[in-house]
């Protein structure tokens, strides 16, 4: 599925960088697929105002607690995804370099994970020797 | 078609034997990422370890604002402006956000302008990118200086936890930094593109090697990088 796109736009992009490739190789010309992608990056940046304006709004209208933080994270998701995907093409690059960039920083979370029990920790530490607190 | 004379040329070599064969192995015909440039892969290497550095920051700014005893002060009503007599929370924050969104797209443009040849359009397209990252810089001070006059230091703020100054100044005055450099690089690409350097043929200052079209999507990369941090940052950072 992934292949098929990255034969139409992720290799025609490198072929365009290399003219006589492409000419070699036998690749339709430059200007085949470039029409398509100015609209869809149009759409993307439209997306990604529309985005942006809804986590402000979530500060503006004050809103608390896990609605607040769950729509923060979904915006957020969504906003680096599409950049992600469509402004840096990961959508259309070979899945070889798709894993090899995106696996990595999920194995970040691990690192969430251990320094959430390790603040956890000083925080009580520091309530039970110091006292008071949240 | 790329693909397959790529993949023979690395199975038909011959490789030398000992140290020989190591350094062979490791400098030239190894291609994992097969139909995907070495520059452009890279770059995208380059951006992974920079993602592993803001993720630290991020991380530390979790632990420290999780472990204080001290309430940490409300982004919201901190980064507030005094506008037309109310104050209008997260307000300069919101328009850097859309200053910055607005330079990835003209980025975008000036890459697939590129890719057409079309010389002109991908100069000013990226002088406008350019632009608009120097206006997110210039915010940016603004933002500082506002918050420094109120009594921010590294060390300490009038509202709350201690640890605000310091992660907000290393958060922030990291990626501005990025921002400032990829407008140097963004006007040094621009002017190589609006000379015809990629057409010509002609040798770079400092690698002396012929570029290509390419460099403008590397560039690009390295731009849509910057305003990715600052996604992270934002929700992180400035709405959580």
């Amino acid at each position: 599925m992934a292949e098929a796109t990255a034969n139409g736009l992720g290799q025609h992009h490198l072929n365009a960088g290399h003219a006589q490739d492409a000419a070699t190789a036998g690749v339709a010309p430059a200007e085949v697929h470039q029409e398509h992608p100015i609209k869809l990056y149009l759409v993307v940046w439209a997306w990604l105002f529309v985005l942006s304006a809804c986590s402000y709004m979530v500060d503006y209208f004050g809103l608390q607690g896990y609605l607040r933080w769950s729509l923060i994270l979904i915006f957020m998701m969504l906003k680096a995804g599409l950049i992600v995907a469509v402004f840096m093409h990961m959508a259309w690059e070979r899945l070889a370099l798709t894993y090899a960039i995106i696996l990595p920083p999920i194995l970040v979370l691990v690192f969430v994970a251990m320094m959430v029990l390790e603040a956890d920790y000083t925080l009580l530490t520091r309530v039970t020797f110091f006292g008071g607190g949240p | 078609m790329a693909e397959t004379t790529l993949t023979h040329i690395g199975q038909t070599e011959p490789r030398p034997a000992g140290w020989q064969g190591i350094a062979a192995d490791w400098s030239s015909d190894q291609r994992a990422f097969k139909n995907v440039s070495w520059g452009k892969a890279m770059m995208w290497i380059f951006l992974l370890s920079d993602t592993f550095i803001f993720g630290c920051f991020l991380l530390s700014y979790m632990t420290a604002r999780m472990s204080t005893r001290v309430p940490w002060p409300n982004p919201s009503e901190v980064f507030a402006l005094h506008i037309g007599g109310s104050n209008v929370p997260l307000i300069l924050i919101a328009i850097m956000t859309f200053v910055l969104i607005s330079s990835s797209g003209t980025m975008a443009m000036a890459v697939n302008f590129g890719y057409r040849r079309d010389r002109r359009k991908t100069a000013i397209l990226m002088l406008l990118t350019a632009l608009l990252g120097a206006t997110f810089v210039g915010m940016q001070a603004f933002e500082w200086t506002k918050l420094i006059t109120e009594g921010v230091r590294p060390w300490g703020n009038p509202w709350g936890a201690a640890q605000f100054g310091s992660t907000f100044f290393m958060i922030t005055g990291f990626h501005g930094t990025h921002v400032t450099i990829g407008v140097i690089f963004l006007i040094i690409v621009a002017r190589k593109v609006w000379r015809g350097d990629y057409d010509t043929g002609r040798p770079g200052f400092f690698t002396s090697r012929k570029g290509h079209y390419e460099s403008v999507e590397i560039m690009g990369l390295y731009w849509h990088f910057v305003d990715l941090v600052w996604v992270f940052i934002f929700a992180f950072f400035y709405l959580w």
